[in-house]
Formats: structure tokens, sequence, C-alpha cells
């Protein structure tokens, strides 16, 4: 063994700070570094989202940065454009699965590192670079897109004359998501590899943890979605810098000029974008669902309900994903046939979904639930998706859709269920891994505190929306005023504004615990929560190539709780079967 | 368990891991052992083929975007107009098959151990990539001569896309024979390095004669 004993890592951790901590090969350092990452791009989106509001609010504030103070039409569009992109590419994208995914999947799997390293590395700075290139285009001429975070052309493909923001800005915002598309192939190339070829001896497919499920889903659904939206940048930039049509119609009148582009097709683009960005909602989600899984099962003190069928329909939702893309796109004309079988598959995803979520109730049924605050976030996971989910039901038809896709319905509902809901996951895995990450814990009371403003906030910004939508107000207007029939649903805006305030302020407590709790938390144990999984089972801090080539052999399921005769009511995958005290 | 494969080295491929037995015959979830057909297993080898088969199918999804692109930008006729194929596609359509078979030949050499044989075929295999590109610039320069740029119509876009990307991903390939035939491997042996820069290299030969099928007749 000694001679090699890691054969991922040279044996040794790197002795510079810089080789340790910046520029490092630790999978768990990488994933630390997308954590924060991540946590940069959501503080930024949050800001973002907090001015908008108060725009809508109140459309005379004075706001730091912008001309004369005042958030103009296009500043808004700026707003909500780099806040969707942002969230959801490098916050909703990153954090789940490559931020706890690279730190946890190699320890649960029982492997020094991931597949290759280097790669790993690679990709974190491909996102890192993607990130600069977004937030620099704040600061070029005309600032950044104002295009939306779907990029809709020929308005994303004409180039400046579509508006201030369109220039450089939109080429940024093309340049920035075409490297993203690199950075997250190269990840889920990684997990995919190392998911496969690198698990410990014993741990067979059906004896990973739900985590590990999720992520490797998550990593087929994003080998295969991001090459198609990588392709479909790669045009945009080609029509917007060397004059092709792919995506430009013949004759188009943009703000009285006529350009010379002949034949494109705008839908063309819609096609390729939501065939990435269906799947893109469950790369978003199906992380979080593994995590919720873990943790509600850690913390009922009960094996999560119907493990097998948890597997398969995270396959199934993996699977289905890639054949819903066009309900995105039933108010642009599509033919109704299309429509009506998009609608039925998309109606299908309902029936994993709801498998998943009877799982978790069943999960619960009858345990001795510990309502730690990572618990509370699970549950909560659990309420947001339920709640979205069955607004998904009523888009999902095309009639109901065509009245309700431009309206605030559609952001109430995509916010619970992939927003705010994904952001519950990263909550509850960081409470729950954070003893293992920083050898402490955060402090419990702040955190349930946090808990209830976050939830009761949540609930009181986007559920509203809901009425919204049905009154028929429109999504992405600046101004609420200037049109006679959304004037009454000022006092809505009112409430959701100020939610969101209160919402966002309750983050800060997060803040202060995660950073207070680095170096003042309680000292934590190897295995705090009594779980069964192969990351407590090393210490804490977890060293340099986590097994000290010492790998653990897997002898049971990744749920073993209240096992019936044995001492302990957790058994670790890892213990023999011979060392398994038994109840006396 | 290929010939090739001693008893020792596959042990030593298993100690590499911790004494773990390869996940597949736990799990049924991973390959054959066979595909760690390294002479010195100190690294779990089977990681690179399993890297490259994966990454292979994002390059193919990556294709099948600008290919499903271009079929649906042509059914919307009215501004298609044809291109004439620069002749010396064919040639160089050749000269790329042609290069799969001296690979081929070369990986059949590595395995008889004749070391020196392997280099000259390997050589000849790089040398063949290359000249694909330059026929390939050569057929840009055709097509520029005949008065089809980049943005005369969408069927010459899709022309200049489909061959630069193509392009591209074979340039990567021929870096990936200079690097195995010459560079230092550190952690890959050199059977498994052959192995999969073989794939890699047909996988882009197959695509080649797709795509070239595709422009000739969808153009």
């Amino acid at each position: 063994m000694s001679a090699h004993a890691s054969p991922i890592h040279h044996s040794e951790a790197p002795k510079g700070w810089i080789r340790h901590y910046i520029f490092s090969f630790d999978h768990k350092i990488i994933g630390t570094q997308y954590i924060l990452l991540g946590l940069s791009a959501v503080t930024i989106g949050l800001i973002l989202s907090l001015i908008f509001r108060t725009h809508l609010v109140w459309p005379d504030a004075h706001i730091w940065g912008f001309a004369n103070g005042i958030v103009s039409p296009e500043d808004y569009l700026r707003l909500i454009t780099m806040h969707g992109t942002l969230m959801v590419f490098f916050v909703l994208t990153t954090v789940p699965q490559s931020g706890f995914g690279n730190y946890f999947l190699p320890i649960q799997i029982g492997a020094p590192d991931m597949a290759f390293p280097t790669l790993n590395m690679l990709s974190f700075w491909t996102t890192l670079l993607a990130l600069l290139v977004l937030l620099s285009s704040a600061f070029v001429p005309g600032g950044s897109a104002i295009g939306g975070w779907t990029a809709y052309a020929p308005l994303s493909a004409v180039g400046q004359i579509a508006g201030p923001g369109q220039g450089l800005g939109e080429t940024l915002w093309v340049v920035s998501i075409a490297l993203f598309c690199g950075g997250s192939l190269m990840s889920a190339i990684n997990f995919l590899g190392t998911t496969i070829d690198l698990r410990t001896k014993g741990l067979s497919l059906m004896r990973m943890p739900l985590t590990v499920w999720g992520w490797f889903i998550t990593a087929c659904l994003a080998l295969l979605a991001f090459g198609v939206l990588l392709a479909a940048c790669i045009l945009l930039l080609l029509d917007r810098l060397a004059q092709t049509s792919f995506f430009i119609p013949g004759n188009l009148d943009v703000s009285g000029v006529v350009l010379h582009h002949s034949g494109g097709s705008p839908l063309l683009w819609q096609h390729l974008f939501w065939f990435f960005g269906h799947p893109e909602v469950y790369i978003a989600i199906l992380p979080a669902m593994g995590i919720i899984s873990h943790v509600l099962s850690t913390f009922s003190r009960k094996p999560v309900f119907g493990y097998k069928a948890m597997v398969y329909s995270l396959t199934a939702i993996g699977f289905l994903s890639f054949a819903v893309w066009g309900h995105h796109m039933f108010i642009s004309g599509m033919n109704p046939y299309s429509a009506l079988a998009f609608s039925i598959i998309t109606l299908v995803i309902g029936v994993p979904s709801a498998i998943k979520t009877f799982n978790w109730l069943g999960t619960l049924w009858g345990g001795k639930i510990h309502f730690t605050t990572a618990m509370l976030f699970a549950i909560g996971f659990v309420s947001l998706f339920v709640t979205g989910g069955l607004s998904g039901i009523f888009l999902a038809q095309p009639a109901l859709d065509l009245y309700l896709h431009a309206t605030y319905y559609v952001i109430g509902h995509f916010h619970l269920i992939m927003g705010v809901a994904a952001i519950f996951a990263m909550f509850a895995a960081t409470y729950y891994w954070f003893p293992k990450m920083f050898g402490r814990m955060m402090n419990e009371g702040l955190g349930k505190l946090h808990f209830w403003i976050t939830f009761i906030g949540v609930y009181c910004i986007f559920m509203p929306m809901h009425y919204l939508g049905y009154a028929g107000d429109a999504r992405r207007y600046s101004s609420i005023e200037s049109v006679n029939y959304m004037i009454p649903l000022h006092p809505v805006h009112f409430f959701i504004t100020i939610s969101a305030f209160v919402t966002a302020g309750a983050q800060l407590i997060f803040y202060f615990n995660f950073f207070w709790s680095m170096g003042h938390g309680k000292p934590a144990e190897r295995n705090p929560w009594h779980a069964t999984t192969l990351e407590w089972a090393v210490s804490t801090p977890v060293p340099h190539d986590n097994f000290a080539g010492d790998y653990p052999v897997i002898y049971r399921g990744p749920y073993e709780y209240s096992v019936p005769g044995a001492a302990d009511d957790y058994i670790p995958q890892h213990l023999a079967p011979e060392q398994v005290a038994k109840a006396g | 368990m290929p010939p090739h494969v001693t008893v020792t080295d596959e042990l030593e491929i298993l100690g590499a891991h911790g004494g773990a037995k390869p996940p597949a015959g736990s799990g049924g979830g991973g390959g054959d052992d066979s595909r760690s057909s390294g002479s010195s297993g100190a690294f779990p080898q089977r990681i690179y083929v399993t890297g490259i088969t994966i990454a292979m199918g994002a390059i193919f999804m990556f294709f099948m975007a600008l290919v499903s692109a271009f079929i649906v930008r042509k059914g919307l006729g009215g501004d298609w107009f044809p291109f004439t194929m620069p002749r010396i596609l064919w040639l160089d359509t050749a000269i790329l098959l042609a290069s799969s078979g001296t690979l081929i030949h070369a990986r059949r050499l590595f395995k008889r151990g004749d070391r020196q044989g392997f280099r000259h075929w390997w050589a000849v295999t790089t040398l063949l990539g290359l000249l694909f590109l330059i026929g390939q610039l050569v057929a840009w320069r055709q097509m520029v001569a005949a008065g089809f740029y980049l943005a005369s119509n969408a069927s010459n876009s899709f022309f200049y896309v489909l061959t630069a990307a193509h392009g591209l991903h074979l340039l990567g390939g021929i870096a990936a024979l200079l690097f195995v035939g010459w560079g230092r491997l550190r952690k890959m042996t050199l059977a498994t390095g052959t192995e999969i820069v073989s794939y890699y290299w047909h996988f882009l030969d197959g695509l080649w004669v797709f795509l070239f099928l595709l422009l000739l007749l969808g153009r």
C-alpha cells in the first residue's frame, strides 16, 4: 500500500498557502471555493432584486449608482437580467452540485479525490472567469445586458441597436455563459468518472447515499445539456459579431432600421436554449433532492422510505427532463399538437415528483424527529416543493399557460420550486455539513431564527405573486403605475417588497452565524449527528487525501437507522458486522 | 482478462485503491476489467477510458445541437442557397480515413511489443492528421475564392461552423497524439494513452464522415 497509498494525489498536502488554498487540486478546497463563489453571486443577486423591488414600489426613490439616482426602464431590465443570470447559473447550478458535491462526493464513496483533480481545478477557474466576465459587463459602455437570462433572439442577436447593454454588454453575457458551459462540462466529466470508477469496496450502486445519486444524475444532465447551450452561444456570437443569420429573420425592422439579415429563426434559439434550459431546472433541484433525502433520514432516525423508488424516480425525472422543453414555449406560436405533447410529458413528471414527496413524508412518518436547523430547512424544502409543484401543474396546460405565462404567476412558481427550494437545500446542507467542513458547530438558536423568518418570508414574497398573475400583472414591467388595471395591485407589490427586505435582512443572521461559527463555534465531534455515511467516519478536519490510504469497506446501505437489535440507533456503513454492538 | 495483463498487474491496480475490487464487480455499474489494460497499474487506468467515453458523449451532444440547428434552419426554406463543395474535401476525407487505419496498425504493433514500428506508424497518423487540417484550410480558401463567405448564406455559415468546430477538436486530437507519442506521461500508462487517443481519433473520424455527408447532401 505504502508505495501508492494515494493514487490520485501525490501523497503529501502542498506546503505553500497559495498552492493549498488558491490553486488547489484538492476537491475539498475546490468545493469550498465553489461555495464561496456562489455566496458572492447570491449576495449580488439578492441586492439587485432588492433594488428592483424598491423601484417597483417607490419609482422615484433615489438609488446610488444610477444616472440621476433613478432606475430607468433599461436599468430595470438590466437588473432582472443580471439577477436571473447570477442566480440560475452561478448559484443554483454551482453550489449544490459543484460546491457540496465536490466536497462530499469523493468522501461519501470512499475515494481519495475526484478522478481528474487538474480538470477539477480548471473547471473552477473557468467558472470564476465566467463570473468575472459577466460582472465586468456592468462597467462597459452601455452597461450590462438587458435581454433577460434567456437572451431571446433576435434582440439578443442584433447588437447595440436593440438598446443600451445589447452591445458589448450582451456580447460579454454570451461569452460568460459559453465559458460557464465549458466549466460545467469539465465538472460533469469529473463527477461521472469519479462515481463510476472510484467507489470503494462494497459500495454497490444501490448502497450509494442518495446525495451521490443526486449528483450523479445531475452530472449526466449537465453533460448532455451544456454542450447544446455552448453550441447555441457560439451561433449567437456569430450572429452578433460576424453578421451571420442563424437567429435573425430577414428584413427585421429594429427601431426604424431595417437590418441586412435573411431568413434566420428566433424560434431556433428558443428551442436550443430550452433544450438546455429545462434539464437546467433539474440540474438545480436534483442535488437538492439528494441532500434533502439524506438530511430527513438522519434526523428522523429512520431509513429513507423506499430507497429504490427514490433512485428510480430520480432517474425518471432525469430522462423526462429532456422531453419537456417545449412547455417554456407555449406562447411562441408553436403547433398546438406539439404543445399538447409537451404538456402531457410535463404532467407525467408529476408522477416521479409525487413519488419523491410521498417517500419524504414516509421517511418522516413515525420517526423520532430531531428538529435541528438542518432538519427544519429540509422540511421547509418539502413544503416549498409541494407548493411550487402544484402551480406547475397549472402552467403545464397550454390553455392556462397562454394567459399566465408572461405574468407574475410564473415568477411565483419557479421561485418557489427552483429558486427557494434549492436555496433551502443549500441551507440544510450548510447547517448539516458545517461541522465536518470547519470542525465547529453553527449556532442552533440563530439557525432556527434564520429558518423561521426565511420560511415565512419567502411565502410572503412568492405566494401573492400567484394572485398578481391571476389578476394579469405582467412581469418584466419596470413600472406598474403606467398601466391602469395594474394600479389597484400596488398594495400587493408593497407587501412583497417589505417581505423581501425582511427576508433579506434575516440572511444577515446566516452570514453572521456562518463566519462567526468558523472561528468561535462549539468544537464539533467527528460524528455530531450520529449519521451513517462515510463523511462522518473520517476525522475532522478531513485529511488531505480523505482516508490517509486506509480505505473503508462498505457492508450495508446508507440509511441504517433504528435497526432492531442494535445498541445504537445508527449503524455506520463501514462498520463490519461483528463490530456492531448488540442491544443488551 | 487480456493476455498482456498479468495477475500481478491486476493486483497492483486493485491495491492502488485500498485493496478494493473494481466497483464493477460489486455494483454492476462500472465497466469490465479488461479495460484497465495498463502494464504498470499504480494508478487505476480505467478512469481515463471512462473519462474519454464521457467526454465524447458531451462532444457528440455539442455537434448534434449544431446539426439540429442546420436541419431546422434549412427547413425554414426561402433563403437557403447551396454552395459548391470544395473538391479537396474528398481527398481530405480519404486522408482522415487512412489515418484511422494507420492508427489501428500502430496500436497493433504496440500490443506486439514493437515499439519502433509503433512510433513510426504513430508519427504517420499524426502527419496525416496535420495534412487533413491543412486540407481543411485549403477548402476554406476555395470557398472564399468562389465567393462563399461566412455570412453570405446560412448554408455557408454552417459549412464554416461545422468544419471549424470539428477541426478544433481534431487539433486537440493531434495534440493528444503528440503528447502520448513523445511527451512524458505521469500517471497514465502508454497502453492507456494509446487506447484513449485511438478512441477519440476514430470518433472524430466517424464524426467527420457524418458531417461531410450532411454538408454534401444537405447543402
